[in-house]
Formats: structure tokens, C-alpha cells, sequence
């Protein structure tokens, strides 16, 4: 559900048993790492990053538009979002 | 001129500077040379056995333009950078405006970027020529590129076996004598183990050096791009293209790197070199473990103080690596919805078609990476996945500094094995990724990383070794590698009974 994935059958009896051997091997990582330890998620440490506030030209509004799959005046166009009422 | 295409970059640019060849002779000869054995121009069903399949898309009417641009300049004295008109070939994860960017995947068949990445930017700015974009896994993820939705690439020095990957296209141009040089991208390995098993020179610089505007991004705090050469000094020339601050990354570093060139050929008399005691051994094969002991001798008959060392928690290093790069991967691909660009599979409701699409457009290796990400990244999960690997990230980098202490550079070889048949790892998603297990620890920590080669198993396959500098020290592990380029002396040009053809005369 969380990753927006519609699988068919197939792929799920196909997948399944992968994904848990994967997850077994990966779960290695609970043998060292102990609580005192900080986690890293970067090779440097991040900071935020400030540019000047300057306005500069974006990327043409047509050129954006002209690799979207479906478009309607102007705008990115998508199905209905909320369900109709039953 | 068919043997323009055995040169190397400086080779090619010595030529162009004394007036014996033009840019165009030299584009021309490697576009044929591709025409000859790349086979790229015909639907995938159309490659036959004997092409290489590097390209996806050529860009020659562009790339003639240019080198046509280039040599005007230079008839007329315009001050040229140092690899202005040497032809290249650009991974397909990176954006050029002009062509196609499909980064392997279903999912962008058919997208042209509305801008040029930074790399792009740089390559275009030295004047360096860009051939065509490569072939690589869907998304940069996988060991042999086979993940690709457009077809396998085939191995230069073997054309049954893979070219390794994920920038399997960028090795087997730079290998298959289509390009002398080429940009590949480096996530775990994705550079550094197609570079050991086609026989040509591939880097991963410090994390940051080198800017991520325009890369298709699959795993953010490791992603990194680099050179491919058959030469240690033309990846080195090409790493200074490229390399440098970049405000339009965020995770570009500010830190000037010490400069490239500078003790290149200083050699390594007195230099402290550690042999990783965890990165050898059990699963390495016997032709791998023999070109790396003979390394390590050449080294030591150079000057250097060979000694071990140990990284105590790399062997941890790729079930982290496994859970971390999934983990931002889930995160990344998220933007393949359907909506602003790239394919859509019509559905009622925009979560259905989200999910349509997504289940059209990615591929079997793609979809189990982000389902391994959500799941170690949701609540109940995180801590036993996501923040422990984090945690495992951090012993690793610190394993490094220690090391560090020690030696001036360590040293493993780049991958346990040689190029392998197509096939034989796809069943397996374990089995595949034990090919990056000695490339992963250096992605994890940020620091610059080289495959140089050195040697070739019983069979005449090619061996890489890895060299692994301290952050920032990219011109170090460029030194080390030149040293034992000329110590060994190999021929770059792809031998064999299954091997491309190559030029004759050659």
C-alpha cells in the first residue's frame, strides 16, 4: 500500500519469499550496532543550505509541460482523487 | 584511422594539439567504431550475439557539430581546456537536454530532460564530445546490467558474460575501444566493479565532489559520479572536469580537493599500504586472490610498507548497504507517479493509477528495493532496519578513520569475482548482491575509491584492484593506482576467443 505498487499474483509468490530472505540477511545488522552508537546517514555532516534570494528564470512553463503524460489548460492533469459517493 | 579508437584521451589530445588529427577525424572514427561492433541503433530483438550494446542513444549529429566547433577554435588560438575534443560516453541516469534520459527503466522510455545536469554542464563547458548516453540496470540498481529494460550489454573481453553495473554500457564503451572515456555512477559499486570485470580504470570520488544536480537519484547520500578511462591519468583528467562545488546540490562539498596532478607519478616509495584483513579470502576467486597478491608484491618491491589492517565491521557493510540504499530509494521513486513526466497506465482513480503505472513501468529488481525501503523504513520497522544500519554506517566510517591512523591508503580487490555468464546470478537477488561486498564499505563512508587493473585470471579474464583513500584525498588513490598501471604495464585492448573484435593492426 505505502509504496503505490499493484502486484499480480505471479509477482507476489515470486517476491515474497525473496523479500524475506533478503530481510533475514539484512537483519545482520542488528548484531553489532549497539545504543550507544550514532547513527550516520551522511558521509559529511548536513547543514542547511542558504542560496542568495534572488530571483532567476524557471524552466519554461511549455517545456515542463510537453513531457507530462496528460495535460488540461495549462496544468498537470490526473484522474478523480476522492471517490464518488456510493 | 581505426587505430585512433586504441588511444588514450591524452594520446588523442597530444594529436589534436600538434595538428595530426582534427576532433571530427577522432569523433568519426570512434562513431564508426561503434557502428562497427555496438549494434545500438537496432530494436532489441535485433542484437545479435556479437554486439557489445553499450548505447542506448547516439547523439552523433550533435557530438560531429561540436567537434567541428572545436577544431575551429583551436585553428584559431582560442585557449582550450586540457581534454577539449576527446569523445566520451555519458550513463544514461544523467541528464543532456537533446536526447533522450531513460535511466534503463520503462518508466522514462521516451523522456527528453528539460535540462542538463552538472556534469553535463562541466563536460560541455571543457569541451569534451558527447557521444551517446549507455546502458545500465533500471534505476543504477544492480551488479551486471541485466536489469536493464533494453537489453543486455555484453562483456568486451567476453561477449557470453556481463559487463558488470550498474554502468555496464559506460565499461564496455571505454573497454570496446567506443569511447576513451565515459561517466559512470557509483552507489555501492556501480562504477568500481564494472570498471575490475571489463578491464579498464573506473573512480568513485569523495562523496560531494562531484555534483548530483541532474543525476537521476536512486540513493542520495551515496550516489556519486565518476570517470571511466583505460588510463589512470585520463580518469584523473576527467575527475578534474567534473569535480568542484556546486550550489544547485546541496550535498556538494565546499572543500577544495588537493590537486590531481601534483604527485601523480610520485610513485609509492614509503607510502603505507593496508591490506584489508576482512576483504579477501573466502568467496574471492583464485585468479582475484592471485592478481591481488601479486599486487601487493609489486607494491612492496616499489617501496611501500605493506601491512594488514582491519575494517572489523565491514563484513557488515552490505546487509547495511542493503537496507540504507532501499530505504532512500523508496523515498526517491516516489516521484514516479504518473503525473509530471514519464509514462502513465490509465486508471479511475489517481491512486489506482499511481499504482498501475508503477507496476507497468518498474522492473522486478526496482519493485523489491522499494518494497524492502517502505518496509525498513515504517513505523514498528525503523529501528530494527533502518536506524541499526545507520548505526552499522557509522562503525564502518569510524573503522576507516582508525584505519587511517595506520596506512596511508587500504586496499582490497574490487570484486570477488571475474565477469560471470549471463544468467547465472538472476535467480538469486542474495547471490548478486555478494558482487559488491568489497565496494559497499567505501560507499558507505563517503571516501574516494579506485579500480584499477591488475591482472587477468587462468581464463584471461580482467582483475581489478580496489584503492581506498581518506576523504578528500582523491589524489592519492589517483597516485597509487598510476603506480601499479606502469609497474604492470597491461594492454587495455580487449583479448580472447569470445573477446570483440578489435582494429587491425592492433
Amino acid at each position: 500500500m505505502l509504496a503505490r505498487l499493484s502486484l499480480t499474483d505471479g509477482e507476489i509468490d515470486r517476491l515474497a519469499p525473496q523479500l524475506s530472505q533478503i530481510l533475514a540477511y539484512a537483519e545482520q545488522v542488528s548484531e553489532v550496532a549497539a545504543d550507544d552508537v550514532e547513527p550516520m546517514t551522511h558521509p559529511f555532516p548536513l547543514r542547511n543550505v542558504m542560496r542568495e534570494d534572488q530571483p532567476r528564470p524557471s524552466l519554461p512553463r511549455d517545456l515542463l509541460l510537453s513531457q507530462a503524460p496528460e495535460v488540461q489548460d495549462d496544468r498537470f492533469a490526473v484522474p478523480r482523487i476522492v471517490a464518488e459517493e456510493g | 584511422m581505426s587505430e585512433l579508437v586504441t588511444k588514450s584521451a591524452a594520446d588523442l589530445v597530444a594529436l589534436m594539439e600538434s595538428g595530426e588529427v582534427s576532433s571530427r577525424e577522432v569523433v568519426d572514427a570512434h562513431l564508426a567504431r561503434i557502428e562497427e561492433v555496438d549494434g545500438h541503433a537496432r530494436p532489441d530483438g535485433d542484437l545479435t550475439e556479437s554486439d557489445v550494446h553499450a548505447f542506448l542513444a547516439l547523439t552523433a549529429e550533435q557530438a560531429r557539430r561540436h567537434a567541428d566547433d572545436v577544431d575551429q577554435r583551436r585553428a584559431t588560438g582560442h585557449p582550450l581546456g586540457p581534454l577539449a575534443g576527446v569523445p566520451l560516453a555519458l550513463k544514461d541516469v544523467i541528464t543532456m537536454r537533446g536526447a533522450p534520459t531513460t535511466v534503463g527503466s520503462r518508466m522514462l522510455q521516451g523522456w527528453e530532460p528539460p535540462y542538463d545536469a552538472t556534469v553535463t554542464t562541466r563536460l560541455r563547458a571543457a569541451d569534451i564530445v558527447v557521444l551517446g548516453k549507455t546502458n545500465m540496470d533500471e534505476f543504477a540498481m544492480g551488479s551486471s546490467t541485466e536489469n536493464s529494460a533494453y537489453g543486455n550489454t555484453r562483456n568486451p573481453w567476453d561477449l557470453g558474460r556481463v559487463p558488470g553495473g550498474s554502468s555496464g554500457g559506460s565499461a564496455a564503451a571505454v573497454a570496446g575501444l567506443m569511447a576513451p572515456l565515459a561517466i559512470g555512477t557509483d552507489t555501492g559499486g556501480s562504477i568500481r566493479q564494472p570498471a575490475a570485470v571489463c578491464g579498464v580504470v573506473g573512480a568513485k570520488p569523495t562523496y560531494g565532489a562531484v555534483s548530483r544536480y541532474g543525476l537521476v537519484a536512486f540513493a542520495s547520500s551515496l550516489d556519486q559520479a565518476g570517470p571511466f578511462a583505460r588510463t589512470v591519468e585520463d580518469a584523473a583528467l576527467l575527475q578534474a572536469a567534473i569535480h568542484g562545488h556546486d550550489p544547485l546540490d546541496s550535498t556538494s562539498i565546499t572543500q577544495e580537493l588537493p590537486d590531481l596532478f601534483a604527485d601523480l607519478r610520485a610513485g609509492v616509495d614509503g607510502l603505507r599500504i593496508g591490506v584489508v584483513t576482512e576483504l579477501q579470502g573466502d568467496g574471492y576467486e583464485l585468479g582475484v586472490e592471485a592478481a591481488f597478491r601479486d599486487s601487493l608484491a609489486r607494491y612492496e618491491a616499489m617501496g611501500a610498507v605493506i601491512s594488514e589492517v582491519s575494517l572489523p565491521h565491514a563484513p557488515f557493510g552490505l546487509p547495511a548497504y542493503y537496507l540504507i540504499a532501499p530505504s532512500e530509494c523508496s523515498s526517491n521513486l516516489a516521484r514516479f507517479d504518473g503525473v509530471r513526466y514519464g509514462n502513465r497506465v490509465d486508471a479511475p482513480t489517481a491512486e489506482e493509477m499511481n499504482a498501475a503505472t508503477r507496476a507497468a513501468g518498474f522492473g522486478p529488481e526496482v519493485k523489491r528495493r522499494i518494497m524492502i525501503g517502505t518496509h525498513a523504513l515504517s513505523s514498528g520497522y525503523y529501528d530494527a532496519y533502518y536506524l541499526q544500519a545507520s548505526k552499522v554506517r557509522r562503525l564502518i566510517a569510524d573503522d576507516f578513520v582508525a584505519a587511517f591512523d595506520q596506512v596511508d591508503v587500504v586496499v582490497s580487490p574490487t570484486s570477488p569475482t571475474v565477469a560471470f555468464p549471463f544468467g547465472s546470478k538472476t535467480a538469486d537477488p542474495i547471490a548478486m548482491y555478494l558482487n559488491d561486498v568489497a565496494t559497499v564499505p567505501a560507499s558507505l563512508a563517503g571516501v574516494p575509491a579506485i579500480s584499477v587493473p591488475n591482472g587477468r585470471d587462468d581464463a584471461g579474464l580482467p582483475v581489478g584492484l580496489q584503492i581506498m583513500a581518506p576523504l578528500l584525498r582523491d589524489d592519492l588513490m589517483y597516485r597509487v593506482a598510476w603506480a601499479l598501471e606502469q609497474d604492470l604495464g597491461l594492454s587495455p585492448i580487449p583479448t580472447g576467443g569470445n573477446a570483440v573484435a578489435v582494429p587491425q593492426g592492433v
